[in-house]
């Protein structure tokens, strides 16, 4: 049997309430108080496809050991690279190592279901064992758009293979047509739409009832046969009429997260997917749909596993932990629409290195460092000395990966000073759990949130963007706990 | 075992610019001011300097690398000139190359100076630089001085119990005293008094560090001009002779940074660099026999944790005896009599020689009356250089 093992879908923490959105650009555009309801995700200044890919994937191989993963898949449509493999950075991240397959999915918000349609038939065709699919979008609409109003960032990861499957891959339908109900050119920063009738009426009404038909014909099944259909569509009049004319119940028909976080293009049917995993039943069947420019349908039916699967809730868990940005205007400057006075010490030089790079690749993209072999002290970055005073070892060392092992802090400044696109900068010392100690800098935090001793884990972030060069760096820093609530 | 430099190098003249913001002067400007300071003090011949050592650490921002800038602008005949940088103990460096090379015999008249144009950066605070190599860029935060040593302030806080209220108020008290001495101190930087409230109430730059808690960051040049005690007595018949007691360095070894043993309330490399330095001058109890401290106040926080690692307060005990004016002006061990980095300023390849000058100046009981420290005895310099986990520090005691 081949299938889902795992999922996890990640939103970040930032919300901004569509009203604050309304509040300074309805006057644009006031037809977008159609649009206004609910939050849209706003991914941190220092979060974008690939990082929040890479947060899916981690939480989504959690209990996986990352030898096991043949291939990767990596769907969006704002990737930061066009050339320079970004799923490469994200299985870096995810300390999966080099012996894989890695592939970027583009050019379509469906690129995430065909991605792991991909990653299925890697599994199905016998090239692999394991298969994972990371999928993340982090696209802007112009000020005072629909687009700004109903995107939202996030990311989802789902892993396929054979064994300990909790949802069984029964089959897919697949059309693709140069339907371009909005495009996007490779120099644009912003999508083009036509009208937004033409969309809803026949992109979305037509399509999706479409690929709903196709595979219950190609497997002789009717739509009463699933228990949840799982398909994006921000139009929520559209929605409505496409579940009516397909005559479905409203709980056969699976939240579309617009009032959480919005649509998170190419991750938005795998989110949806995984929140319906939370859900599930032994037996239910679900018919997941991505759509853009055509349609992938793709059918999985829940097995008794799912009842063993640790921790079911791996969206709602991303949901929850929010704070709210209640600023439009730093929304603007965190995704530089609006040019801001970084001062001079932010014009610094950034030059990337790569060939110092490429050395030291796993240190920068999986935290990795040494652990010694004669005193099993762990360190970071690698040392080839050991540094414990009473050992010091030379070439006598293992890899460690850090990453996912979390620490405590040790020190902590709040930097008003330091060149960052967030002020202020939010650094510290920070030891790793089973030894070694870096300087990091924290994310999604405040001041507040820290004291010396309080636990931390490590997200991949972007560290610096590079606008001279076009390029942008990744690293890891630290989050603090998130507060254990009075009562638990 | 070697037994030191104690007694081996006497001090033949220094000079010192004021130090501030120079915007009509070059680096060249600022080393010709000092060095006629310099030159007349020690009543020689440019033609009898041997050997030179120049103390700078961003050469990027003015005078660029190698010793030729120093010899161009002097035009030195054709010496050894050798530039070093230790971060914010280059000037101290450029001192020890100085009383090495007269100590090993080499030469017996050298000079040591020191020079920093920060002003021309463009904004406030230091530049910004690969202090660590281009991979500690790649793995490390983009951190600012205040920033790093702010970080001192939350570990000492949390490892010696010691709430941060009263860490502030202590270190509010630093930063008066420094006004109130740099307001005495015509080369000083920041020549103004200002209340403890106006400290204490001063925007944050790094929590918990406020802009009083930061020192000037100005331009300016520093040097000496050392020889060996027989040579100074007879150049210098009539005059005390201050001589060298103590030269020690110490670099972190990556242990604090890398290992989770170190506290971070206080410095590694300045202890070790402590204890050295009272072993070579014959110090036994540096609370009683230590007369006078000018230290590496880069952040109010710095002086805090230095005068525990120099062991002049006991551990933990600092904010009590700054807060009961064990270190002002007429206290029992004066800290920063000429204002300090905080006043003074801080240019940072000059630093380490502008200390030197203090102590030099005031053993030979040169400052007028209402700035002189009552019983200077032996007098202490410090630096601190890089960040506190990653750092190089320097003691020298000097005396009569």
């Amino acid at each position: 049997m081949v299938g889902i093992t795992s999922y996890a879908g990640y939103i970040p923490r930032f919300r901004m309430n569509r009203m604050t959105i309304f509040s300074s650009m309805g006057w644009l555009n006031p037809a977008t108080i159609m649009n206004a309801a609910g939050d849209k995700a706003v991914a941190n200044f220092d979060e974008d496809s690939v990082t929040m890919a890479a947060a899916a994937g981690l939480k989504c191989m959690e209990g996986f050991k990352p030898h096991e993963i043949g291939a990767l898949y990596f769907a969006s449509t704002t990737a930061p690279f066009k050339e320079r493999l970004n799923g490469n950075i994200v299985a870096g991240a995810l300390g999966i190592g080099e012996d894989i397959r890695v592939a970027d999915f583009a050019g379509s918000v469906k690129s995430g279901t065909t991605a792991l349609l991909s990653a299925l038939e890697y599994v199905s065709s016998g090239s692999g064992e394991m298969a994972i699919t990371c999928a993340a979008d982090c696209r802007l609409g112009r000020a005072g758009s629909v687009q700004e109003m109903v995107f939202g960032d996030g990311g989802a990861a789902i892993t396929v293979g054979k064994k300990d499957v909790i949802a069984a891959y029964k089959g897919s339908f697949s059309f693709s047509c140069d339907f371009v109900d909005h495009l996007r050119g490779s120099n644009s920063r912003y999508d083009r739409q036509w009208e937004e009738r033409w969309i809803r009426d026949l992109g979305y009404e037509r399509f999706i009832p479409q690929a709903i038909e196709g595979i219950c014909n190609k497997y002789e099944l009717k739509i009463n046969d699933f228990d949840k259909i799982i398909y994006p569509c921000y139009y929520g009049g559209a929605r409505k009429s496409i579940n009516r004319k397909l005559g479905l119940e409203p709980n056969q028909v699976q939240d579309d997260l617009m009032m959480e976080a919005g649509d998170t293009g190419s991750a938005h049917p795998l989110l949806m997917l995984s929140a319906a995993l939370e859900e599930a039943a032994v037996g239910d069947r679900l018919l997941v749909i991505g759509y853009g420019n055509g349609c992938d349908a793709l059918y999985f039916e829940v097995t008794e596993e799912i009842n063993s699967f640790q921790i079911r809730k791996r969206v709602s868990d991303s949901i929850n932990r929010q704070a709210e940005l209640d600023s439009y205007i730093k929304y603007l400057a965190w995704r530089e629409m609006l040019p801001v006075e970084a001062g001079m010490r932010g014009e610094e030089e950034r030059l990337t290195r790569w060939s110092m790079v490429w050395r030291n690749r796993k240190a920068i993209l999986s935290l990795q460092g040494t652990r010694c072999l004669e005193c099993g002290t762990q360190q970071y970055p690698p040392q080839r000395v050991c540094v414990n005073p009473g050992c010091g070892a030379i070439d006598s060392n293992e890899p460690v990966v850090l990453a996912g092992k979390g620490g405590k802090i040790v020190s902590f400044t709040s930097d008003m000073l330091a060149a960052t696109k967030n002020p202020p900068a939010i650094y510290g010392s920070v030891d790793f759990k089973d030894g070694g100690r870096t300087m990091m800098d924290f994310t999604d935090c405040s001041l507040d949130d820290l004291q010396v001793g309080k636990q931390v884990s490590f997200s991949f972030r972007i560290k610096y963007i590079d606008n001279k060069r076009d390029t942008t760096f990744y690293f890891w820093k630290a989050v603090p706990a998130e507060e254990e609530s009075q009562d638990g | 075992m070697a037994d030191g430099i104690k007694d081996k190098i006497a001090i033949l003249g220094m000079g010192c610019t004021s130090f501030g913001e120079r915007w009509e002067d070059d680096s060249s400007d600022l080393l010709i001011e000092a060095f006629l300071e310099c030159i007349t003090d020690a009543g020689i011949d440019k033609k009898d300097i041997q050997a030179a050592w120049l103390g700078n650490h961003f050469d990027e921002v003015n005078i660029g690398k190698g010793g030729c800038y120093l010899a161009n602008t002097l035009h030195l005949p054709y010496i050894p000139v050798t530039r070093v940088e230790n971060f914010c103990a280059s000037g101290t460096e450029a001192f020890r190359g100085a009383c090495y090379a007269v100590a090993s015999g080499a030469y017996d008249i050298v000079f040591a100076a020191g020079v920093e144009k920060l002003k021309d950066v463009g904004y406030g605070g230091l530049p910004d630089s690969p202090f660590f190599g281009q991979l500690s860029r790649l793995l490390s935060p983009n951190a600012t001085a205040p920033g790093m040593f702010a970080q001192l302030a939350t570990s000492y806080s949390a490892s010696h119990n010691v709430p941060m209220e009263k860490v502030k108020q202590a270190l509010t008290h630093i930063s008066w005293k420094s006004h109130q001495n740099g307001a005495r101190n015509p080369r000083a930087h920041l020549r103004k008094e200002i209340s403890e409230m106006q400290i204490a109430d001063s925007p944050l730059v790094a929590y918990p560090l406020g802009l009083f808690d930061c020192c000037g960051v100005s331009d300016g040049a520093a040097m000496a001009i050392v020889t060996t005690p027989g040579l100074a007595k007879k150049l210098k018949p009539n005059q005390d002779l201050v001589k060298v007691k103590a030269l020690q360095i110490s670099v972190s070894s990556g242990e604090e940074l890398l290992l989770n043993q170190w506290d971070g309330s206080g410095l590694l490399t300045t202890r070790q660099a402590a204890r050295n330095a009272y072993i070579e001058a014959g110090v036994t109890d540096p609370r009683s026999e230590i007369g006078m401290l000018e230290v590496h106040d880069c952040f109010s926080i710095s002086e805090l944790v230095t005068l525990e690692d120099l062991q002049m307060s006991p551990p933990g005990k600092a904010p009590d005896d700054i807060l009961d004016g064990f270190y002002d002006l007429d206290g029992q061990v004066p800290c920063q009599p000429d204002g300090g980095l905080k006043c003074f300023g801080h240019p940072i390849g000059a630093s380490g020689l502008r200390m030197i000058y203090e102590i030099y100046n005031q053993l030979l009981r040169r400052w007028p009356e209402d700035r002189l420290v009552k019983n200077p005895k032996l007098g202490l310099t410090h630096n601190l250089g890089g960040v506190p986990p990653q750092n190089v520090s320097s003691v020298c005691i000097l005396g009569l």
